[in-house]
């Protein structure tokens, strides 16, 4: 376990709920819920999940850290809205689903073969280069985030969408060598720097006690 | 021309529910001269589309067949049907009313023998039975209404049906120059007891009220169960008319929702317990209930009566607040969601769904003839900005007879210090 899940377990010791409410986007929300169902009811993939929204809020205010913080769960919302849209005391379902797998992963407790975890990753690695996705080189590290030979059974299987992406020039083979950049490509890096310090400081905030 | 005597020492009650009938008998058998201004034709209000009340399970009718009794023994009181209240001006113990009447096409002489409904053809949604049925253009709004008087629907004036009701009518009670009247009155102080409407369930989008014949509201279900309504009292699908044995109970359709209405309506959990009653009356063993709902609110003294529906084998109560309805090939409603004990999913089919639809004021905000202070569910608020005028039942909180009932009462006494006050300063 990392340096930080361990402060922040000294730190919040009794309450998970009062951890979430510091540190999780839209956190202090989570209290608010008075466990009707409808989010979880709503949800078009909830039956593919082992705890749906309402059950996670649940788990949270029980205190079951671990269980949230490593549910592949709160991996899984594709921001549908479907839920925000019906809970009677508009929670921000989707922004809290988000928010713990955010924090989830800076605390490093992300389960290690999480498809959206990897995605998620793959996709902001391959951002900050040139500022724009590069779709070519996200594609097919996409494709071989299972490794080498089921990335090939994989391409083969998407040839087609491959090939019809390049036509329309939502995809371009060129990218392959370096690829087009944003106009300002520093600038860009000063404002994702900047946009950190900010998120620093409101970590330092709330996180464990300096020195932690 | 209607004439109405009245001093700054009168009250005026607006609204002739159980609410506004209370608060005028009360005010009136203590020596009080009121006018009584109902919109409908008939006094009573919502209670009179009820088929019985809980927790006793005794019939509306009785309770309000006392205080018209009551009514039309007191000489101090004055009741205006089809009349609304269009202006309200001057102060606290000085008012001016201004009020609207609108014509009823059929006078004192009417002995309600019926025989101009036989005579016309037209028929109009029966807004009685909240559309569920039709009715006549020439009618007596519900059986026991009070005044027991006929009524022409505005819409047959000047058609054949117009003649067709005057000829029958073998006591000159139809008069078809009736004109719309306004009149102005003083009064000292007015009580406010326009009652409650039930929340527009189309607005519940995933619940389809608008789209599926056999998802209705607990009002629409009300007037089902009585045999004296618009399906006999049999409980049916309106998709096929086939007996509702499979019913499910959505509680807190359009209440305690930030999407819908803010405000626990209090009376619906009770309402629904009562209507299991109903279906369980209607089959027997045959009888297969679901309430879904987020708590049960039985309060205080009406535990009891939860508890004798809650040991019926027949009713299951499922935590959990619907997410939405579909329709199956037969019709069938079917409720999506997800159990909160045990966060198992559902899809269950029923043959008919009620939904237990919240009470909003019914009165808009803005149509308000007076400046009032209100919450932010749109009841009324005891607040001395609001000076002469005084909220009853359920005008100023969803509520049920008993608390309606006890509220007006109070309501009728802090008139009634308005306009002692008024007589103390005249004399
Ligand atoms: C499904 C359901 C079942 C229920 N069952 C029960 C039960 O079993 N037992 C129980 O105790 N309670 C029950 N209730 C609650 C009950 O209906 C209310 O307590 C009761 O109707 C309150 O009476 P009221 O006079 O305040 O309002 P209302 O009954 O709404 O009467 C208001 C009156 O004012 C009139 N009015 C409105 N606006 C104006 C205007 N601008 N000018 C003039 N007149 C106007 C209306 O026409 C109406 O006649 C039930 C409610 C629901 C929704
Ligand atoms: S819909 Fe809202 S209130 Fe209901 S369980 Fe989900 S988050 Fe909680
Ligand atoms: S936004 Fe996420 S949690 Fe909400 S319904 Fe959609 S997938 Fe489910
Ligand atoms: S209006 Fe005339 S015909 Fe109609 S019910 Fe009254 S008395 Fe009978
Ligand atoms: S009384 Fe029951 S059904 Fe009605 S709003 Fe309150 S909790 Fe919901």
């Amino acid at each position: 376990m990392g340096e930080l899940n361990t402060a922040m377990i000294e730190r919040y010791r009794n309450s998970f709920l009062k951890e979430v409410e510091a540190n999780v986007e839209e956190g202090e929300w989570v209290k608010m819920c008075m466990q009707c169902g409808v989010c979880s009811g709503s949800c078009p993939l909830g039956k593919f999940w082992e705890h749906p929204p309402q059950e996670i809020f649940m788990m949270i205010r029980a205190g079951k850290r671990e269980a949230v913080l490593q549910s592949e769960s709160v991996w899984m919302c594709t921001s549908c809205y479907n839920c925000i849209v019906r809970c009677p005391r508009e929670l921000p379902i989707t922004h809290i689903m988000h928010g713990l797998a955010h924090y989830a992963k800076r605390l490093g407790l992300v389960p290690k073969t999480n498809p959206t975890a990897k995605f998620a990753q793959m996709f902001w690695d391959n951002l900050m280069v040139k500022g724009r996705i590069n779709e070519l080189k996200l594609g097919l590290a996409l494709y071989f985030m299972n490794g080498f030979g089921d990335g090939i059974k994989v391409a083969l299987k998407n040839q087609k969408l491959g090939m019809a992406m390049m036509k329309t020039g939502r995809m371009n083979p060129k990218e392959a060598f370096g690829g087009h950049a944003v106009k300002d490509l520093a600038g860009f890096h000063k404002v994702l720097k900047k946009a950190q310090e900010l998120e620093d400081a409101r970590i330092a905030q709330n996180g464990p006690p300096a020195g932690a | 021309m209607t004439a109405v005597v009245a001093t700054n020492e009168t009250i005026l009650v607006v609204g002739g529910g159980i609410s506004g009938m209370t608060a005028a008998l009360e005010a009136a058998e203590t020596g009080k001269r009121v006018v009584l201004v109902e919109k409908r034709p008939y006094l009573g209000g919502r209670v009179s589309q009820l088929y019985k009340y809980f927790p006793k399970l005794c019939f509306p009718t009785c309770g309000l067949e006392i205080n018209q009794r009551r009514a039309k023994q007191n000489p101090n009181l004055t009741i205006l049907t089809m009349a609304e209240v269009t202006g309200l001006t001057g102060a606290k113990g000085n008012y001016t009313a201004t009020v609207k009447l609108s014509p009823r096409y059929v006078n004192a002489n009417c002995t309600a023998c019926g025989d101009c409904a036989k005579a016309v053809t037209a028929e109009f949604d029966d807004e009685y039975n909240y559309g569920l049925g039709k009715r006549k253009g020439a009618y007596l709004p519900y059986r026991m209404a009070h005044p027991a008087r006929y009524v022409l629907d505005p819409a047959i004036i000047g058609t054949p049906d117009a003649e067709r009701a005057k000829a029958a009518c073998r006591y000159d009670a139809i008069d078809l120059e009736m004109q719309e009247e306004t009149i102005d009155f003083p009064c000292g102080a007015v009580i406010w007891a326009t009652g409650w409407k039930p929340y527009d369930a189309a607005k519940i989008q995933p619940y389809g009220y608008d789209r599926f014949a056999n998802v209705i509201t607990s009002v629409e279900f009300e007037r089902m169960a009585d045999p004296t309504g618009p399906t006999g009292g049999k409980l049916v699908r309106p998709s096929d008319g086939k007996e509702a044995k499979k019913v499910a109970f959505i509680q807190c359709a359009g209440s305690r929702d930030r999407n819908h209405l803010l405000h626990c309506s209090r009376i619906c959990c009770m309402a629904s317990f009562k209507q299991c009653t109903y279906v369980i009356d209607a089959f027997g063993a045959d009888a297969q209930i679901n309430v879904y709902y987020i708590d049960l609110r039985a309060i205080d003294r009406f535990e009891d009566f939860y508890q004798k529906v809650r040991a019926n084998q027949n009713i299951r109560f499922i935590k959990s607040k619907p997410a939405s309805i579909t329709q199956d090939k037969d019709g069938s409603p079917v409720v999506h969601g997800v159990d909160t004990e045990g966060y198992q999913r559902f899809a269950e089919p029923h043959d008919l769904v009620v939904l237990a639809i919240g009470m909003e004021p019914s009165v808009d905000p803005a149509s308000f003839p007076v400046p009032i202070v209100l919450n932010r569910e749109g009841f009324i608020e005891t607040d001395s900005a609001n000076g002469g005028v005084f909220a009853a039942g359920g005008a100023a909180d969803a509520l049920d007879v008993n608390r309606a009932v006890q509220h007006a009462t109070g309501a009728a006494l802090r008139a009634i210090q308005v306009v002692n006050s008024v007589a103390r300063a005249e004399v």
